[in-house]
Protein backbone atom coordinates (compact mmCIF):
# COMPACT_ATOMS: atom_id res chain seq x y z
CA UNK A 1 0.00 0.00 0.00
CA UNK A 2 1.40 3.38 -0.86
CA UNK A 3 0.91 6.58 1.08
CA UNK A 4 -1.87 7.81 -1.14
CA UNK A 5 -4.05 4.77 -0.41
CA UNK A 6 -3.69 5.39 3.29
CA UNK A 7 -4.92 8.90 2.79
CA UNK A 8 -8.01 7.81 0.91
CA UNK A 9 -9.19 5.11 3.27
CA UNK A 10 -7.95 4.29 6.72
CA UNK A 11 -6.40 0.88 7.37
CA UNK A 12 -8.68 -1.97 8.30
CA UNK A 13 -8.18 -4.09 11.39
CA UNK A 14 -9.27 -7.52 10.15
CA UNK A 15 -10.38 -8.54 6.70
CA UNK A 16 -9.30 -8.35 3.09
CA UNK A 17 -7.85 -5.65 0.89
CA UNK A 18 -8.19 -6.30 -2.81
CA UNK A 19 -5.71 -4.01 -4.50
CA UNK A 20 -4.66 -3.35 -8.12
CA UNK A 21 -8.14 -3.95 -9.51
CA UNK A 22 -8.30 -2.57 -13.08
CA UNK A 23 -9.84 0.91 -12.88
CA UNK A 24 -13.63 0.90 -12.88
CA UNK A 25 -14.10 -2.75 -11.94
CA UNK A 26 -14.43 -2.51 -8.16
CA UNK A 27 -18.23 -2.80 -8.31
CA UNK A 28 -17.94 -6.00 -10.33
CA UNK A 29 -15.59 -7.42 -7.73
CA UNK A 30 -18.13 -6.59 -5.01
CA UNK A 31 -20.82 -8.19 -7.16
CA UNK A 32 -18.79 -11.39 -7.39
CA UNK A 33 -18.33 -11.43 -3.62
CA UNK A 34 -22.09 -11.03 -3.27
CA UNK A 35 -21.64 -7.91 -1.18
CA UNK A 36 -24.64 -5.65 -1.59
CA UNK A 37 -24.28 -3.59 1.57
CA UNK A 38 -27.06 -5.41 3.42
CA UNK A 39 -24.64 -7.89 5.01
CA UNK A 40 -23.37 -5.36 7.51
CA UNK A 41 -19.68 -5.56 6.53
CA UNK A 42 -17.73 -2.34 6.66
CA UNK A 43 -16.71 -1.88 3.05
CA UNK A 44 -14.47 0.75 1.53
CA UNK A 45 -14.37 1.24 -2.16
CA UNK A 46 -11.83 3.40 -3.95
CA UNK A 47 -12.10 3.92 -7.65
CA UNK A 48 -9.74 5.42 -10.20
CA UNK A 49 -6.86 6.23 -7.87
CA UNK A 50 -3.36 6.72 -9.23
CA UNK A 51 -1.22 3.60 -9.50
CA UNK A 52 2.33 3.34 -10.74
CA UNK A 53 1.79 -0.03 -12.37
CA UNK A 54 -1.68 0.32 -13.83
CA UNK A 55 -2.03 4.06 -14.36
CA UNK A 56 -5.30 3.99 -12.47
CA UNK A 57 -6.72 1.32 -10.28
CA UNK A 58 -9.55 0.45 -7.92
CA UNK A 59 -9.23 -0.88 -4.38
CA UNK A 60 -11.81 -2.74 -2.28
CA UNK A 61 -11.46 -3.21 1.48
CA UNK A 62 -13.82 -5.47 3.36
CA UNK A 63 -13.69 -5.50 7.14
CA UNK A 64 -14.24 -8.87 8.83
CA UNK A 65 -14.29 -11.00 5.72
CA UNK A 66 -11.67 -13.34 4.20
CA UNK A 67 -12.05 -14.84 0.74
CA UNK A 68 -12.51 -18.47 -0.26
CA UNK A 69 -10.45 -19.99 -3.05
CA UNK A 70 -13.51 -20.03 -5.28
CA UNK A 71 -14.02 -16.31 -4.76
CA UNK A 72 -10.38 -15.62 -5.58
CA UNK A 73 -10.71 -17.67 -8.79
CA UNK A 74 -13.78 -15.66 -9.78
CA UNK A 75 -12.02 -12.37 -9.11
CA UNK A 76 -9.22 -13.53 -11.39
CA UNK A 77 -11.69 -13.57 -14.27
CA UNK A 78 -12.71 -9.89 -13.99
CA UNK A 79 -9.63 -8.45 -12.29
CA UNK A 80 -6.60 -10.52 -13.36
CA UNK A 81 -4.14 -7.91 -12.04
CA UNK A 82 -5.59 -7.89 -8.52
CA UNK A 83 -3.61 -8.64 -5.40
CA UNK A 84 -5.31 -9.91 -2.27
CA UNK A 85 -4.07 -8.92 1.16
CA UNK A 86 -5.40 -10.68 4.22
CA UNK A 87 -5.24 -8.37 7.21
CA UNK A 88 -5.26 -9.42 10.86
CA UNK A 89 -4.68 -6.90 13.64
CA UNK A 90 -3.81 -4.17 11.14
CA UNK A 91 -1.00 -6.31 9.68
CA UNK A 92 -0.96 -7.88 6.22
CA UNK A 93 -0.47 -11.55 7.14
CA UNK A 94 -0.83 -12.94 3.66
CA UNK A 95 -0.42 -11.47 0.19
CA UNK A 96 -1.81 -13.36 -2.77
CA UNK A 97 -1.80 -12.63 -6.44
CA UNK A 98 -4.88 -13.81 -8.27
CA UNK A 99 -4.07 -16.06 -11.16
CA UNK A 100 -6.01 -16.56 -14.35
CA UNK A 101 -5.34 -20.17 -15.28
CA UNK A 102 -5.35 -21.40 -18.89
CA UNK A 103 -8.36 -23.57 -18.11
CA UNK A 104 -11.42 -22.47 -16.16
CA UNK A 105 -13.55 -25.20 -14.62
CA UNK A 106 -16.95 -24.95 -13.01
CA UNK A 107 -17.03 -21.21 -12.30
CA UNK A 108 -19.12 -20.07 -15.27
CA UNK A 109 -21.76 -21.75 -17.42
CA UNK A 110 -21.74 -22.26 -21.17
CA UNK A 111 -24.14 -19.90 -22.95
CA UNK A 112 -25.11 -22.53 -25.53
CA UNK A 113 -28.41 -24.07 -24.37
CA UNK A 114 -27.66 -27.17 -26.47
CA UNK A 115 -24.27 -27.73 -24.80
CA UNK A 116 -24.01 -31.03 -22.92
CA UNK A 117 -22.69 -29.12 -19.87
CA UNK A 118 -26.13 -27.51 -19.56
CA UNK A 119 -27.98 -30.84 -19.55
CA UNK A 120 -29.39 -31.71 -16.15
CA UNK A 121 -28.08 -34.88 -14.48
CA UNK A 122 -25.13 -35.33 -16.85
CA UNK A 123 -21.55 -35.78 -15.71
CA UNK A 124 -20.10 -32.87 -17.69
CA UNK A 125 -18.73 -29.97 -15.67
CA UNK A 126 -18.42 -26.74 -17.68
CA UNK A 127 -14.81 -26.30 -18.75
CA UNK A 128 -13.35 -23.44 -20.76
CA UNK A 129 -10.03 -22.63 -22.35
CA UNK A 130 -8.83 -19.01 -22.06
CA UNK A 131 -8.21 -17.80 -25.62
CA UNK A 132 -7.83 -14.08 -24.84
CA UNK A 133 -6.97 -12.32 -21.58
CA UNK A 134 -7.65 -8.73 -22.58
CA UNK A 135 -10.53 -8.60 -23.26
CA UNK A 136 -11.29 -11.89 -21.57
CA UNK A 137 -12.63 -14.53 -23.94
CA UNK A 138 -13.23 -18.20 -23.17
CA UNK A 139 -14.12 -21.11 -25.41
CA UNK A 140 -16.17 -24.09 -24.22
CA UNK A 141 -14.20 -27.34 -24.28
CA UNK A 142 -17.33 -29.32 -25.14
CA UNK A 143 -19.17 -27.25 -27.74
CA UNK A 144 -16.59 -24.60 -28.82
CA UNK A 145 -18.96 -21.74 -28.10
CA UNK A 146 -17.34 -18.43 -27.08
CA UNK A 147 -17.98 -16.82 -23.72
CA UNK A 148 -17.33 -13.07 -23.74
CA UNK A 149 -16.19 -10.88 -20.85
CA UNK A 150 -19.62 -9.22 -20.65
CA UNK A 151 -21.34 -12.59 -20.37
CA UNK A 152 -18.85 -13.75 -17.73
CA UNK A 153 -19.37 -10.61 -15.64
CA UNK A 154 -23.15 -10.87 -15.97
CA UNK A 155 -23.03 -14.49 -14.77
CA UNK A 156 -20.65 -13.89 -11.89
CA UNK A 157 -22.53 -10.87 -10.63
CA UNK A 158 -25.82 -12.74 -10.89
CA UNK A 159 -24.67 -15.85 -9.05
CA UNK B 1 0.61 -42.60 -35.92
CA UNK B 2 -1.70 -45.40 -34.87
CA UNK B 3 -5.18 -44.55 -33.74
CA UNK B 4 -5.99 -47.88 -32.17
CA UNK B 5 -8.21 -47.19 -29.18
CA UNK B 6 -8.34 -43.48 -29.96
CA UNK B 7 -11.59 -41.52 -29.79
CA UNK B 8 -12.92 -39.97 -33.00
CA UNK B 9 -14.50 -36.74 -31.79
CA UNK B 10 -13.57 -33.94 -34.18
CA UNK B 11 -12.07 -34.02 -37.65
CA UNK B 12 -9.47 -31.47 -36.53
CA UNK B 13 -7.92 -34.10 -34.24
CA UNK B 14 -6.63 -35.86 -37.35
CA UNK B 15 -3.54 -35.04 -39.40
CA UNK B 16 -3.05 -35.26 -43.14
CA UNK B 17 -1.07 -38.45 -42.61
CA UNK B 18 -3.80 -40.05 -40.51
CA UNK B 19 -6.39 -39.29 -43.18
CA UNK B 20 -4.13 -40.33 -46.03
CA UNK B 21 -3.68 -43.70 -44.36
CA UNK B 22 -7.44 -44.12 -43.91
CA UNK B 23 -8.09 -43.18 -47.52
CA UNK B 24 -5.51 -45.70 -48.76
CA UNK B 25 -7.06 -48.47 -46.70
CA UNK B 26 -10.58 -47.50 -47.79
CA UNK B 27 -9.64 -47.49 -51.47
CA UNK B 28 -7.80 -50.81 -51.30
CA UNK B 29 -11.12 -52.68 -51.45
CA UNK B 30 -9.97 -54.73 -48.50
CA UNK B 31 -12.10 -57.44 -47.02
CA UNK B 32 -11.44 -58.99 -43.71
CA UNK B 33 -12.70 -60.19 -40.41
CA UNK B 34 -10.75 -57.82 -38.19
CA UNK B 35 -13.83 -57.26 -36.06
CA UNK B 36 -14.60 -60.97 -35.53
CA UNK B 37 -15.60 -61.43 -31.91
CA UNK B 38 -15.93 -57.69 -31.42
CA UNK B 39 -19.11 -55.90 -30.41
CA UNK B 40 -19.76 -52.31 -31.45
CA UNK B 41 -22.42 -50.29 -29.61
CA UNK B 42 -24.58 -48.07 -31.82
CA UNK B 43 -25.94 -45.44 -29.46
CA UNK B 44 -28.23 -43.29 -31.58
CA UNK B 45 -30.02 -40.87 -29.28
CA UNK B 46 -31.11 -38.85 -32.29
CA UNK B 47 -32.70 -40.23 -35.46
CA UNK B 48 -30.31 -40.98 -38.30
CA UNK B 49 -31.17 -44.12 -40.21
CA UNK B 50 -28.56 -43.45 -42.87
CA UNK B 51 -25.54 -43.03 -40.62
CA UNK B 52 -26.62 -45.90 -38.36
CA UNK B 53 -27.10 -48.35 -41.24
CA UNK B 54 -23.74 -47.30 -42.65
CA UNK B 55 -21.94 -48.03 -39.37
CA UNK B 56 -23.84 -51.31 -38.94
CA UNK B 57 -22.99 -52.42 -42.46
CA UNK B 58 -19.31 -51.54 -42.01
CA UNK B 59 -19.27 -53.56 -38.77
CA UNK B 60 -20.92 -56.61 -40.33
CA UNK B 61 -18.60 -56.51 -43.36
CA UNK B 62 -15.64 -56.77 -41.01
CA UNK B 63 -17.15 -59.78 -39.28
CA UNK B 64 -18.17 -57.90 -36.16
CA UNK B 65 -21.46 -57.71 -34.32
CA UNK B 66 -23.34 -54.77 -32.96
CA UNK B 67 -25.82 -53.86 -30.28
CA UNK B 68 -27.66 -50.62 -29.88
CA UNK B 69 -30.76 -48.56 -30.28
CA UNK B 70 -32.27 -45.77 -32.33
CA UNK B 71 -33.79 -42.57 -31.06
CA UNK B 72 -37.23 -44.06 -30.44
CA UNK B 73 -35.83 -47.01 -28.51
CA UNK B 74 -33.37 -44.75 -26.70
CA UNK B 75 -36.10 -43.26 -24.56
CA UNK B 76 -37.29 -46.67 -23.42
CA UNK B 77 -33.76 -48.08 -23.04
CA UNK B 78 -32.92 -45.17 -20.85
CA UNK B 79 -36.20 -45.03 -18.87
CA UNK B 80 -35.12 -41.74 -17.45
CA UNK B 81 -31.51 -42.82 -17.13
CA UNK B 82 -28.99 -40.10 -17.92
CA UNK B 83 -26.89 -40.17 -21.06
CA UNK B 84 -23.80 -40.54 -18.89
CA UNK B 85 -25.13 -43.69 -17.21
CA UNK B 86 -26.22 -45.24 -20.52
CA UNK B 87 -22.71 -44.69 -21.88
CA UNK B 88 -21.15 -46.31 -18.78
CA UNK B 89 -23.39 -49.34 -19.34
CA UNK B 90 -22.52 -49.64 -23.05
CA UNK B 91 -18.84 -49.26 -22.19
CA UNK B 92 -19.10 -52.43 -20.15
CA UNK B 93 -20.72 -54.32 -23.05
CA UNK B 94 -18.90 -53.18 -26.17
CA UNK B 95 -15.42 -52.73 -27.67
CA UNK B 96 -16.29 -49.35 -29.18
CA UNK B 97 -19.22 -46.95 -28.97
CA UNK B 98 -20.68 -45.02 -31.89
CA UNK B 99 -22.62 -42.02 -30.56
CA UNK B 100 -25.18 -39.76 -32.16
CA UNK B 101 -26.79 -37.10 -29.96
CA UNK B 102 -28.54 -33.75 -30.31
CA UNK B 103 -26.45 -32.10 -27.58
CA UNK B 104 -23.15 -30.44 -28.47
CA UNK B 105 -20.19 -32.12 -26.84
CA UNK B 106 -22.11 -35.33 -26.01
CA UNK B 107 -19.47 -37.44 -27.77
CA UNK B 108 -16.66 -35.75 -25.84
CA UNK B 109 -18.47 -36.42 -22.59
CA UNK B 110 -18.96 -40.06 -23.62
CA UNK B 111 -15.24 -40.34 -24.38
CA UNK B 112 -14.38 -39.01 -20.92
CA UNK B 113 -16.64 -41.59 -19.29
CA UNK B 114 -15.84 -44.65 -21.42
CA UNK B 115 -12.64 -46.69 -21.59
CA UNK B 116 -13.62 -48.00 -25.04
CA UNK B 117 -13.03 -45.69 -27.99
CA UNK B 118 -15.95 -43.41 -28.83
CA UNK B 119 -16.77 -42.50 -32.42
CA UNK B 120 -18.79 -39.33 -32.87
CA UNK B 121 -21.53 -40.00 -35.43
CA UNK B 122 -22.78 -36.43 -35.11
CA UNK B 123 -23.39 -34.40 -31.95
CA UNK B 124 -25.16 -31.06 -31.84
CA UNK B 125 -24.92 -28.83 -34.86
CA UNK B 126 -21.16 -28.61 -35.24
CA UNK B 127 -19.39 -31.92 -35.42
CA UNK B 128 -19.73 -34.95 -37.64
CA UNK B 129 -16.16 -36.14 -38.22
CA UNK B 130 -16.87 -39.38 -40.10
CA UNK B 131 -19.03 -37.47 -42.59
CA UNK B 132 -16.13 -35.06 -43.10
CA UNK B 133 -13.80 -38.02 -43.67
CA UNK B 134 -16.16 -39.38 -46.31
CA UNK B 135 -16.36 -35.96 -47.97
CA UNK B 136 -12.57 -35.62 -48.05
CA UNK B 137 -12.14 -39.20 -49.22
CA UNK B 138 -14.54 -38.59 -52.12
CA UNK B 139 -12.57 -35.50 -53.21
CA UNK B 140 -9.24 -37.30 -52.72
CA UNK B 141 -10.40 -40.11 -55.00
CA UNK B 142 -11.98 -37.95 -57.68
CA UNK B 143 -9.51 -35.09 -57.77
CA UNK B 144 -6.41 -37.06 -56.72
CA UNK B 145 -5.86 -34.60 -53.92
CA UNK B 146 -7.53 -32.03 -51.72
CA UNK B 147 -5.05 -29.10 -51.82
CA UNK B 148 -5.08 -26.20 -54.29
CA UNK B 149 -8.72 -26.57 -55.25
CA UNK B 150 -11.40 -23.89 -55.16
CA UNK B 151 -14.36 -24.82 -53.01
CA UNK B 152 -17.88 -23.49 -52.69
CA UNK B 153 -19.75 -24.49 -49.52
CA UNK B 154 -23.43 -23.72 -49.86
CA UNK B 155 -26.50 -23.83 -47.65
CA UNK B 156 -26.93 -23.82 -43.90
CA UNK B 157 -23.42 -23.12 -42.63
CA UNK B 158 -24.64 -22.22 -39.15
CA UNK B 159 -26.77 -25.10 -37.92
CA UNK B 160 -25.79 -27.77 -40.46
CA UNK B 161 -23.28 -30.09 -38.82
CA UNK B 162 -22.04 -31.57 -42.10
CA UNK B 163 -21.12 -28.18 -43.60
CA UNK B 164 -19.40 -27.07 -40.38
CA UNK B 165 -17.43 -30.30 -40.16
CA UNK B 166 -16.45 -30.04 -43.81
CA UNK B 167 -15.14 -26.50 -43.29
CA UNK B 168 -13.12 -27.60 -40.26
CA UNK B 169 -11.80 -30.51 -42.31
CA UNK B 170 -10.54 -28.20 -45.06
CA UNK B 171 -8.36 -26.57 -42.39
CA UNK B 172 -6.20 -29.68 -42.45
CA UNK B 173 -5.38 -29.05 -46.12
CA UNK B 174 -4.44 -26.04 -48.25
CA UNK B 175 -7.39 -25.14 -50.45
CA UNK B 176 -6.75 -22.42 -52.99
CA UNK B 177 -9.91 -20.60 -51.96
CA UNK B 178 -13.14 -21.35 -50.10
CA UNK B 179 -16.33 -19.46 -50.91
CA UNK B 180 -19.05 -19.46 -48.28
CA UNK B 181 -22.44 -19.26 -49.97
CA UNK B 182 -25.23 -18.80 -47.43
CA UNK B 183 -28.02 -16.41 -46.49
CA UNK B 184 -26.84 -13.92 -43.91
CA UNK B 185 -28.70 -15.56 -41.03
CA UNK B 186 -27.15 -18.96 -41.82
CA UNK B 187 -23.53 -17.87 -42.10
CA UNK B 188 -21.06 -19.75 -39.87
CA UNK B 189 -20.65 -18.79 -36.24
CA UNK B 190 -17.84 -16.46 -35.26
CA UNK B 191 -15.84 -19.23 -33.62
CA UNK B 192 -15.91 -21.35 -36.77
CA UNK B 193 -14.89 -18.41 -38.98
CA UNK B 194 -12.07 -17.58 -36.54
CA UNK B 195 -10.78 -21.13 -36.82
CA UNK B 196 -10.53 -21.11 -40.63
CA UNK B 197 -6.90 -20.90 -41.68
CA UNK B 198 -7.41 -20.80 -45.43
CA UNK B 199 -8.38 -17.89 -47.66
CA UNK B 200 -12.18 -17.58 -47.64
CA UNK B 201 -14.89 -15.10 -48.46
CA UNK B 202 -18.66 -14.82 -48.61
CA UNK B 203 -19.97 -15.00 -52.16
CA UNK B 204 -22.97 -15.44 -54.42
CA UNK B 205 -23.12 -18.74 -56.24
CA UNK B 206 -23.67 -17.20 -59.68
CA UNK B 207 -20.53 -15.07 -59.35
CA UNK B 208 -18.11 -17.77 -58.29
CA UNK B 209 -19.57 -20.88 -59.94
CA UNK B 210 -17.20 -20.79 -62.96
CA UNK B 211 -14.18 -20.90 -60.59
CA UNK B 212 -15.27 -23.86 -58.49
CA UNK B 213 -13.69 -27.31 -58.49
CA UNK B 214 -15.92 -28.63 -55.70
CA UNK B 215 -19.41 -27.45 -54.74
CA UNK B 216 -20.57 -28.75 -51.35
CA UNK B 217 -24.34 -28.38 -51.03
CA UNK B 218 -26.38 -28.65 -47.84
CA UNK B 219 -30.04 -28.17 -47.18
CA UNK B 220 -31.54 -24.91 -45.98
CA UNK B 221 -34.44 -25.67 -43.69
CA UNK B 222 -37.45 -23.42 -43.66
CA UNK B 223 -37.68 -23.69 -39.86
CA UNK B 224 -34.38 -21.82 -39.53
CA UNK B 225 -36.04 -18.64 -40.71
CA UNK B 226 -38.10 -16.69 -38.16
CA UNK B 227 -39.82 -15.00 -41.11
CA UNK B 228 -41.21 -17.45 -43.73
CA UNK B 229 -41.24 -14.66 -46.31
CA UNK B 230 -37.47 -14.36 -45.93
CA UNK B 231 -37.11 -18.07 -46.70
CA UNK B 232 -39.27 -17.73 -49.83
CA UNK B 233 -37.16 -14.79 -50.93
CA UNK B 234 -33.76 -16.50 -50.60
CA UNK B 235 -34.42 -20.16 -51.38
CA UNK B 236 -34.10 -19.77 -55.16
CA UNK B 237 -30.51 -18.59 -54.80
CA UNK B 238 -29.50 -21.85 -53.10
CA UNK B 239 -31.04 -24.34 -55.50
CA UNK B 240 -28.92 -26.16 -58.08
CA UNK B 241 -30.28 -27.38 -61.40
CA UNK B 242 -28.76 -28.54 -64.68
CA UNK B 243 -29.26 -25.25 -66.50
CA UNK B 244 -27.37 -23.36 -63.79
CA UNK B 245 -24.45 -25.77 -64.17
CA UNK B 246 -23.78 -24.68 -67.76
CA UNK B 247 -21.53 -22.01 -66.25
CA UNK B 248 -19.52 -24.52 -64.20
CA UNK B 249 -16.23 -26.18 -65.12
CA UNK B 250 -16.89 -29.55 -66.72
CA UNK B 251 -14.73 -31.14 -64.01
CA UNK B 252 -16.58 -29.51 -61.10
CA UNK B 253 -18.02 -32.04 -58.68
CA UNK B 254 -21.07 -31.59 -56.46
CA UNK B 255 -21.13 -33.17 -53.02
CA UNK B 256 -24.08 -33.41 -50.63
CA UNK B 257 -24.19 -35.26 -47.30
CA UNK B 258 -27.76 -36.47 -48.12
CA UNK B 259 -30.64 -36.74 -47.68
CA UNK B 260 -31.49 -33.96 -50.10
CA UNK B 261 -34.91 -32.44 -50.48
CA UNK B 262 -35.12 -30.01 -53.38
CA UNK B 263 -31.85 -28.11 -53.14
CA UNK B 264 -30.45 -30.22 -55.98
CA UNK B 265 -32.88 -30.77 -58.86
CA UNK B 266 -33.27 -34.31 -60.20
CA UNK B 267 -31.91 -33.26 -63.59
CA UNK B 268 -28.48 -32.81 -61.97
CA UNK B 269 -28.27 -36.51 -61.08
CA UNK B 270 -27.43 -37.58 -64.62
CA UNK B 271 -24.72 -34.95 -65.12
CA UNK B 272 -21.04 -35.81 -64.55
CA UNK B 273 -21.03 -33.22 -61.75
CA UNK B 274 -23.20 -35.36 -59.48
CA UNK B 275 -20.92 -37.13 -57.03
CA UNK B 276 -23.28 -37.37 -54.07
CA UNK B 277 -24.40 -40.96 -54.59
CA UNK B 278 -20.79 -42.09 -54.94
CA UNK B 279 -20.02 -40.03 -51.83
CA UNK B 280 -22.75 -41.89 -49.92
CA UNK B 281 -21.43 -45.24 -51.14
CA UNK B 282 -17.92 -44.23 -49.98
CA UNK B 283 -19.30 -44.18 -46.46
CA UNK B 284 -18.99 -47.96 -46.17
CA UNK B 285 -15.30 -48.49 -47.09
CA UNK B 286 -14.31 -45.36 -45.20
CA UNK B 287 -16.12 -46.42 -42.01
CA UNK B 288 -14.75 -49.95 -42.42
CA UNK B 289 -11.24 -48.51 -42.60
CA UNK B 290 -11.89 -46.35 -39.54
CA UNK B 291 -13.35 -49.20 -37.47
CA UNK B 292 -10.47 -51.46 -38.46
CA UNK B 293 -7.94 -48.87 -37.29
CA UNK B 294 -9.73 -47.72 -34.13
CA UNK B 295 -11.33 -50.79 -32.52
CA UNK B 296 -8.88 -52.44 -30.14
ZN1 LIG C 1 -20.55 -25.46 -24.27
Amino acid sequence: MNAEDKLVVRRISNGTVIDHIPAGRALRVLGILGITGDEGYTVALVMNVHSGKLGKKDIVKVEGRELSKEEVDKIALVAPTATINIVRDYEVVEKRRVELPGMIEGIVRCVNPKCVTNAPREAAKPRFRVISREPLKLVCEYCSEYLSEDEIIAQLAGS
Amino acid sequence: MSFRGKDVLCIMDFTRNDLERLFRIASSKFEGDELRGRVIAMAFFEPSTRTRLSFETATLRLGGGYIGFDAVQATSVAKGESFSDTIRMLDAYADAIVVRHSLEGAAKLAAELADSPVINAGDGSKRHPTQAMIDLYTIWKEKRGIDNLTYGVLGDLRYGRAAGSFLRALNIYSPKKVYLIAPESLRPREELLDSLKMSWEFADLSEVLPELDVLYVTRIQKERFPDPAEYERVKGSYRIDASLLRDAKSSMIILHPLPRVDEIALDVDSTPHALYFKQAANGIPLRMALLREVVP
